[in-house]
């Protein structure tokens, strides 16, 4: 008997989980008929985890990443990435690294060789510079690092660095890591605030219609019709150069969710003015529901399920002008940092073509660009699940 | 002499637009009494809904009046009213809708759905809703194990059913039926007609039965009001309508009705073109263009809608002068 087969009969002697099953159907909310859906979304689902283990990362950076933010070493200026190695003369020994050293070629460009003499092993859970998660928790304790136990007095630490290191010897993995913190939550509050914008002004606009309605909608084609990357430049130049890094961080994120708000309230004016004129808001008008009451019971989760995926879908406009910004030298400044601000280094041609894993933190970019593209294609499939 | 519930008063209601003007419900009057149930029919885009819409104030009328007249014998104009008269006076008259998809939130549950009305006009315990809430689902035969569910586990016609366990929740008085079973199948059709007899039977409610299935409001109705572009055609009795008809547009929506019978040879007569357009409505009688009994007072005169028999209204030129076919039923 095949598999199939068993399945059905199972299904066939089992009437009761069978009803069960159905009934669980039958009483699923809207947003767990969502949930069915989007899980069925293979590349959503997919892009779903990438994102959680990107976000993972960012809040546990200072553990995961092997060196601290200001961590630099004049001897790694430029390194390639380190490789990894757990064979030494000819015996397993577990992950190391040989320490560089450098040479010139007949160029006299600088060339790092590996000294294979001394192995220096890497071990989990080392103690480093020190570091804060979420601002709360204090450690020193790194995921991994490189034991210098042995290493000879008057020499430079060993490093491991995955990614190579940019001009002053900074580890690019833990910077990415760490800039992550930045790139990664910046869309995220200022999505956060056009949401909020978005929903206040678009309701406004649809709910009033007339003539509240046409101003603003003149006002929003206004907003929209400025082309995003001077407008960019001229609000961040606006922001005085003295001010600490949260500060300017926080312009970044505002001016980010004050160029996106104006598309998302679109999107809430429409669905309000569409659920407006449906039967079942006319029937509780009718059973003598207050308007409030309609607006928070009806019209609001009617359009929210759009508003996240339109949220979602915003997202990588934000990443990507954050980067801009930041590359620009617009955005976020040493020594904050940022994958934007890590790309700044990328600006001269020679460097990209001496030292081409600096060209590393655009992979994340498009990473999380595309991984929020599939979430919000996925959660736009599931957005209606009743049509 | 029966006890009026409804009085409809030269309701007229223009919808305007920057350039058309359409009179959508054109000086219409009738009277509704307590208990019966009056249909209105007419082709789509006779203005029948929108008159529905003017009865239970969704819309405001732009003139004429809508007199509502309570239990203690008060009359109400309804579209003079202040909000809070209003609100009281809603859950009198209540509105079953045409489709039951989009006339149910997919975003409530079925109890959530059916005691929407009760919280927004009552201070109920959550037992005292439940009970009520069972009691409503009950008499629509809905089970009541299923009121936890959300509206996309049910067909049509069950949906239809929460849509009237909704209206009839309130313990209204007066329930408009906008189209309320023409989205379903035949089948179900008649079930939910039953239902709403039974319903009537019971509670003794009053139905405006809006529709367009002239069998449907035989079956169900007393009285019949036909509307022809935004305007009354007649108003009569069941009985006195489906067999004696006074205007040639009944006559014509009746010879289209399909008689369950095959010894019956009926004679249909053919509605040449389309209706006029409603922004630009034909002068004289508004159902010249289409009649064909048509002389030339039709064209340039307009008709009066009077009281051609006790009971029988009907506007119409030549009502003197013209014989016209019913349809008998036994």
């Amino acid at each position: 008997m095949s598999l199939g087969h068993m399945k059905r009969s199972i299904r066939k002697t089992n009437p009761d989980k069978e009803r069960a099953r159905q009934e669980k159907y039958y009483t699923a909310s809207q947003w767990s008929l969502m949930w069915r859906k989007l899980i069925k979304h293979r590349l959503a689902l997919i892009s779903f985890i990438i994102l959680a283990i990107l976000y993972t990362g960012a809040i546990f950076a200072g553990f995961l990443a092997p060196y601290g933010l200001g961590d630099f070493s004049g001897s790694y200026s430029n390194a390639p990435p380190s490789k990894i190695r757990f064979v030494h003369e000819g015996e397993f020994i577990g992950p190391f690294v040989y320490p560089y050293e450098i040479a010139y070629d007949e160029f006299w460009t600088k060339v790092f060789v590996e000294n294979t003499e001394t192995p220096y092993p890497i071990r989990f859970f080392v103690k480093g510079s020190p570091y804060k998660i979420l601002g709360l928790i204090e450690s020193n304790v790194h995921l991994f690092g490189v034991d210098n136990s042995n290493l000879q007095p008057g020499k430079d630490d060993v490093r491991v660095m995955l990614f190579g290191a940019d001009q002053l010897g900074r580890d690019l993995f833990s910077r990415i890591l760490i800039g992550s913190q930045v790139s990664l939550t910046v869309p995220l509050l200022g999505t956060a605030i056009s949401f909020v914008l978005a929903v206040i002004i678009g309701g406004i606009s649809g709910y009033y219609g007339g003539i509240v309605d046409t101003v603003i909608q003149r006002i929003i084609e206004v907003l929209s019709s400025f082309p995003t990357l001077p407008l960019w430049m001229a609000l961040s130049a606006a922001i005085p150069p003295g001010i600490s890094v949260t500060q300017v961080f926080i312009a970044i994120t505002i001016i980010m969710s004050l160029l996106s708000w104006p598309r998302l309230a679109r999107t809430v004016r429409s669905r309000f003015l569409s659920l407006r004129e449906e039967d079942f808001v006319l029937a509780a008008r009718l059973a003598g529901v207050s308007d409030f009451k309609i607006i928070i019971k009806h019209l609001v989760p009617g359009f929210m399920s759009y508003l996240i995926v339109n949220l979602t879908l915003g997202i990588p406009n934000m990443i990507l002008g954050e980067t801009a910004m930041s590359f620009l030298g617009l955005g976020m400044r040493a020594p904050a940092t940022s994958w934007g601000v890590l790309l700044q280094e990328t600006q001269s041609v020679s460097n990209i073509a001496n030292h081409p894993w600096k060209l590393i933190p655009v992979l994340f970019v498009g990473i999380s660009v595309l991984a929020f593209n599939f979430l919000g294609d996925g959660l736009r499939d599931a957005a209606d699940p009743y049509k | 002499m029966a006890e009026t519930i409804l009085k409809v008063k030269g309701v007229s209601k223009t919808f305007h637009s920057k350039e058309v003007k359409i009179r959508a419900v054109n000086n219409v009057s009738f009277e509704v009494n307590r208990g019966e149930t009056v249909a209105l029919v007419g082709e789509s885009g006779c203005g029948k809904t929108t008159l529905g819409h003017c009865i239970v104030r969704a819309v405001d009328v732009t003139g004429g009046q809508v007199i509502y007249i309570a239990e203690d014998g008060t009359e109400y104009d309804l579209h003079s009213l202040d909000k809070k008269t209003m609100k009281s006076i809603r859950k009198d008259i209540q509105m079953i809708f045409q489709d039951p998809f989009s006339s149910l939130d997919p975003r409530m549950t079925v109890f959530d759905i059916i005691s929407e009305p009760l919280r927004a006009n009552f201070k109920l315990t959550r037992s005292e809703l439940e009970a009520r809430v069972k009691e409503a689902a009950a008499k629509v035969g809905l089970n009541t194990s299923y009121l936890k569910r959300y509206p996309h586990a049910f067909s049509g016609g069950q949906r239809q059913r929460i849509g009237i366990a909704r209206a009839l929740v309130l313990n209204p008085r007066v329930i408009v039926c906008d189209e309320a079973v023409s989205a379903l199948d035949v089948s179900v059709q008649a079930q939910v007609i039953n239902l709403l007899k039974d319903l009537q039977a019971e509670l003794g409610f009053t139905y405006l039965f809006i529709s367009h299935d002239l069998s449907a409001v035989e079956y169900i109705s007393d009285r019949v009001g036909v509307m022809y572009l935004g305007k009354m055609a007649e108003f009569a009795t069941t009985d006195q309508l489906f067999k004696q008809p006074l205007h040639p547009y009944t006559e014509a929506l009746l010879s289209s009705v399909l008689i369950a019978d095959p010894t019956v040879v009926t004679e249909r007569i053919p509605l040449t073109g389309e209706m006029p357009d409603p922004a630009n409505p034909p002068t004289g009688c508004f159902f010249h263009t289409r009649c064909r009994y048509c002389i030339d007072v039709c064209r340039t005169e307009e008709v009066k809608f009077v009281e051609e028999q006790p009971g029988h209204f009907v506007a119409c030129h030549r009502v003197k002068d013209l014989k016209l076919e019913g349809i008998v039923t036994q």
